[in-house]
């Protein structure tokens, strides 16, 4: 598993690849927030995307659960994007609908952009 | 009811060997021609199993943890994963969605719901510092 960042101000995304389990999980958390803390304002919103995260297990309940009292304290939000309807279905036995930060269904980012690309 | 085919493997209870054991429960079941879906409830299913051997069973050491998959005649895949761990006090505490004794490792407490979610049967034997057995089972759909 490996983390990608990327940072605008006011902005943080972490583009999660590979498999998320218990051994990858704990580097992924310190990079995210060593990186959230280490801006110069702390962002109002950090995206976590999971596109090219092709397994997870309920490590990837506990590193959403974390970021997002994270970023509650830092007095912004969090936004899971880009789930798969396999993923979206552990996140949804953990009831992590409730904490506000699951994008909606059929959101996928990436396919709406390239489908302008292709001109519809 | 009759093993059609079956397969055992240890390894160290090191964090490193999760994705080792659900690839190798999933790998062998492929004999099976399962289903994608199927084969992912397994693997998601596994890990959890194997991570609670880490966390919990071994703690701060380093143990064996032992995996016995089972195809059995009418279809079922069946899981033994086993360490000889710690072992826990209350089982029925500890299929509890939420509760953990890891908080401080960022677990969610949702291990065994996550595996009773995936499979069909979740049985689980344990004494105090002798380890835990988790059976997991899952009818697959043959083609």
């Amino acid at each position: 598993m490996t983390v990608h960042l990327q940072t605008a101000p006011d902005v943080a995304t972490a583009y999660l690849v590979g498999e998320l389990d218990h051994h990858g999980a704990g580097r992924i958390r310190n990079i995210i927030d060593s990186t959230v803390m280490g801006m110069e304002q702390p962002p109002k919103v950090l995206y976590l995307d999971f596109g090219d995260v092709g397994f997870m297990d309920s490590s990837g309940i506990g590193l959403v659960m974390g970021r997002y009292r994270l970023m509650t304290e830092l007095g912004g939000r969090l936004e899971v994007t880009n789930l798969t309807p396999k993923l979206r279905k552990v996140m949804l036995m953990a009831g992590l609908e409730k904490l506000g930060v699951l994008e909606k269904e059929g959101t996928k980012k990436d396919e709406s952009f390239k489908q302008h690309e292709n001109g519809f | 009811m009759k093993v059609l085919n079956s397969m055992k493997t240890v390894f160290e209870s090191r964090s490193v060997n999760e994705a080792y054991a659900r690839c190798a429960a999933a790998a062998f079941l492929t004999c099976a021609d399962p289903a994608l879906d199927e084969v992912c409830d397994i693997k998601t299913a596994v890990s959890e199993a194997v991570t609670n051997c880490i966390v919990h069973g071994y703690r701060d050491t380093v143990g064996k943890i032992y995996i016995t998959v089972k195809l059995m005649e009418d279809g079922r895949a069946v899981i033994q994963v086993k360490d000889k761990g710690c072992g826990i006090e209350n089982i029925a505490q500890a299929r509890q969605p939420l509760f953990t004794t890891a908080a401080e490792e960022e677990r969610a407490g949702l291990g065994f719901a996550v595996m009773e979610s995936c499979m069909d049967k979740v049985r689980v034997y344990s004494r105090l510092g002798k380890g835990t057995t988790v059976v997991l089972e899952k009818k697959l759909t043959l083609k």
